[in-house]
């Protein structure tokens, strides 16, 4: 049998709309794969040891608060460090389209924004976990 | 005409349209009933409808509603630094805003200092940072808090900033009991919806009513809380659920005050609601009529207040930032002016109109002109204010209003099973109703069941919008500057004191803490020191999610 994707939702920051975070995590299950769900507000240290922990092969990210500049690359670093050098890493959110080329940099995979459907993003993940 | 006769109409009308729907079907998705008659509303007695100012203020809260004043046009502003969002709050006054809408940043929603290192990224992103009565006094400058009415968007630490803003007031020579404004307070929706919550539920209850009752006796004419539907709505629930468990929280609010030995009537009056304006403008009207028909039930026969005013559910509305679409943003002008009309025909006290930009960014000045001209232009051009409760005796809206308010009360029925709000909050029943409701309208958009302009149907290309709001790292910096060379400057001694007076009085539940952190601002303690007082001794709460 075929290793199921194991995919941590993750809600790095303060910000507390966690309506789509929990939308997309729910949707992911539905699509197959394995999903956990961090709950509100993670430091990028505690993304990265969850994603550690629980040896996921996608960490997908959400902010609504604008702090995405910040926060995505710092959980992209970190991640890194602890030797996760395969796991996609994909965010979401209030993301302005100017934004997106520097967290692409950052090795942020892709970014999903307001009125992506749920089903974009499970193919995205398909076609790009390694 | 008899009912009888209204039947046999109806049925010889049906046979007629059961043709015309073999040969043109109709579209999927509609609500079930095509055609509202007097039939649908043969059981409503005018009691439940009756007057404007009357119980049960079906049509309304005051006697002449919008005929003498048009409702507050209040536009909820804050970014960046005190100064910068001083600049905007003045110019929403010098534009004809009648009310001013403090929105704060995340670190000063969860009451951690601009310098924690939690707040990396997030200081004056979300709203303005507010660390001390030094930031508090920039952002009211020139700004007389003896005129001007003011709502701030704070929960968790709703106590410190309401202590600021007295403090303030006292500068200016304003006494507190002039004060009028309203504070969210509203601890409960932000486990089940919003998220900036801190201290867990008992000891959150305890500050609501410490205010509620310091109030009574010192800032009279200030509104307590603003029991939150919009967030619930926003999170994903139906127009049912947002007030059914918005007035759930009312209930156990009231009820937590009258266990702290309050009386209702001595606080009922100022409680006040928030709700949503969200697409389905008959819907809404609706939800707003049976809101305040649900609550005056709620206040007179469980609660048995007495007073006219602890009975009317004064409401605060907001139109709804989560049907703003990314794609063709000028499309939520459109939007925002239906979401607009629908909270004035259902009687709002006061209104926050959102930007074109909002699913983008914060909303830049001229985006926030045009929400307010939006409203502006309801109020003076569009009719809708001119009589009380335009849409009453509508079939549908009646019935409409009807058949929200059974679905309200069957919620609170059940949540009162489950042992009431923070019982049913505490055990993930309320979130997990949300949640479903909110990945139902998801697959309902994905589906194409139900139909967003620009986002499921009439797309285009388009060119990423330029001119959006930023916020720049910078402020971050010189904030946590300002920081630190006012705790240079102020009394420390003083501050050690208050704090540690605020410690001993967070353990002793009989004492009023109020008094306590009013003394701690006015030396300058920071919103940080404060609330890390109170962590230490109420903890912190942990959330469950069940997906």
């Amino acid at each position: 049998m075929e290793k199921r994707i194991r995919v941590l939702v993750a809600k790095p920051g303060l910000d507390g709309h966690d309506r789509g975070a929990k939308v997309v995590a729910r949707a992911l299950r539905d699509a197959g794969f394995e999903v956990v769900y961090t709950g509100l507000r993670q430091t990028p240290e505690q993304i990265a040891e969850a994603a550690l922990q629980e040896d996921v092969n996608v960490i997908a990210m959400s902010i609504l608060s604008g702090a995405h500049p910040h926060l995505f690359p710092k959980v992209v670093d970190l991640v890194r460090k602890n030797g996760m050098d395969d796991v996609l890493i994909i965010g979401g959110g209030v993301i302005p389209e100017t934004d997106i080329p520097a967290l692409k940099e950052a090795g942020v995979s892709e970014v999903f924004t307001p009125g992506t459907p749920t089903g974009s993003i499970v193919d995205f993940i398909k076609a790009n976990v390694k | 005409m008899s009912n009888e006769k209204i039947q046999a109409g109806l049925d010889k009308y049906n046979a007629s349209v059961e043709k015309v729907v073999s040969r043109f079907p109709e579209r999927p998705n509609l609500p079930e009933q095509r055609l509202y008659t007097p039939l649908d509303i043969k059981d409503t007695t005018y009691d439940e409808i009756g007057f404007p100012g009357m119980y049960p203020y079906t049509r309304g809260v005051q006697p002449t509603m919008y005929r003498g004043r048009f409702w507050t046009m209040r536009m909820y502003a804050g970014f960046s630094t005190a100064a910068e969002s001083n600049k905007r709050y003045r110019y929403l006054i010098e534009s004809g805003a009648t009310g001013l809408s403090c929105a704060f940043d995340l670190p000063t929603q969860i009451g951690y200092d601009s310098d924690d290192s939690i707040a990396e990224g997030e200081v004056g992103k979300v709203g303005v940072a507010i660390d001390s009565l030094a930031d508090m006094e920039i952002l009211f400058d020139q700004i007389d808090l003896g005129k001007v009415s003011t709502s701030m968007t704070i929960n968790a630490p709703a106590s410190v900033l309401l202590a600021m803003y007295i403090a303030v007031a006292e500068k200016q020579g304003v006494a507190a009991d002039q004060l009028k404004g309203t504070i969210q307070n509203d601890i409960l929706k932000e486990y089940a919806a919003r998220g900036t919550y801190i201290f867990p539920p008992r000891p959150s209850m305890r500050l609501i009513t410490n205010i509620f009752e310091y109030c009574s006796k010192n800032v009279p004419k200030w509104n307590t809380i603003s029991i939150s539907g919009y967030h619930i709505r926003e999170a994903g629930s139906t127009a049912s659920q947002e007030i059914a468990f918005t007035i759930a929280d009312g209930i156990a609010y009231c009820e937590a005050a009258i266990k702290a030995g309050l009386h209702i009537d001595d606080f009922a009056g100022r409680l006040s609601f928030f709700w949503n304006a969200h697409n389905n403008v008959l819907e809404e009207v609706a939800k707003f009529r049976a809101s305040r028909r649900v609550w005056a039930k709620v206040m007179k026969e469980r609660f048995h207040a007495e007073k006219p005013k602890s009975m009317m559910l004064r409401v605060h509305t907001q139109t709804a930032g989560s049907m703003l679409t990314a794609q063709q943003p000028n499309n939520n002008i459109v939007r925002v002016a239906l979401q607009t009309a629908a909270a004035v025909m259902g009687g709002t006290q006061s209104l926050h109109t959102n930007s074109r930009d909002e699913a983008l960014a914060l909303p830049t000045e001229e985006s926030v002109m045009i929400a307010l001209r939006t409203q502006q232009i309801v109020a003076c051009e569009s009719g809708l204010a001119d009589v009380i409760d335009p849409l009453a005796g509508s079939y549908y809206v009646e019935a409409l209003t009807n058949k929200i308010e059974a679905e309200a009360w069957e919620y609170i029925n059940k949540i009162d099973e489950i042992g009431g709000a923070v019982a049913a909050i505490e055990k993930g029943y309320i979130q997990k109703e949300i949640q479903d409701s909110a990945y139902k309208w998801q697959m309902d958009v994905e589906s194409g069941a139900k139909t967003i302009v620009g986002v499921n149907k009439f797309q285009i290309e388009e060119e990423p919008p330029k001119g959006l709001l930023k916020v720049d790292a910078s402020v971050g910096v010189a904030q946590c500057e300002r920081l630190a060379a006012m705790k240079a400057k102020r009394d420390n001694a003083a501050v050690k004191a208050s704090l540690t007076d605020l410690k001993a009085a967070c353990q002793d539940e009989n004492e009023n803490l109020m008094p306590h952190i009013l003394n701690a601002v006015r030396v300058y303690a920071t919103l940080g020191e404060i609330c890390g007082v109170m962590r230490e001794v109420f903890g912190e709460y942990e959330a469950h999610v069940n997906l």
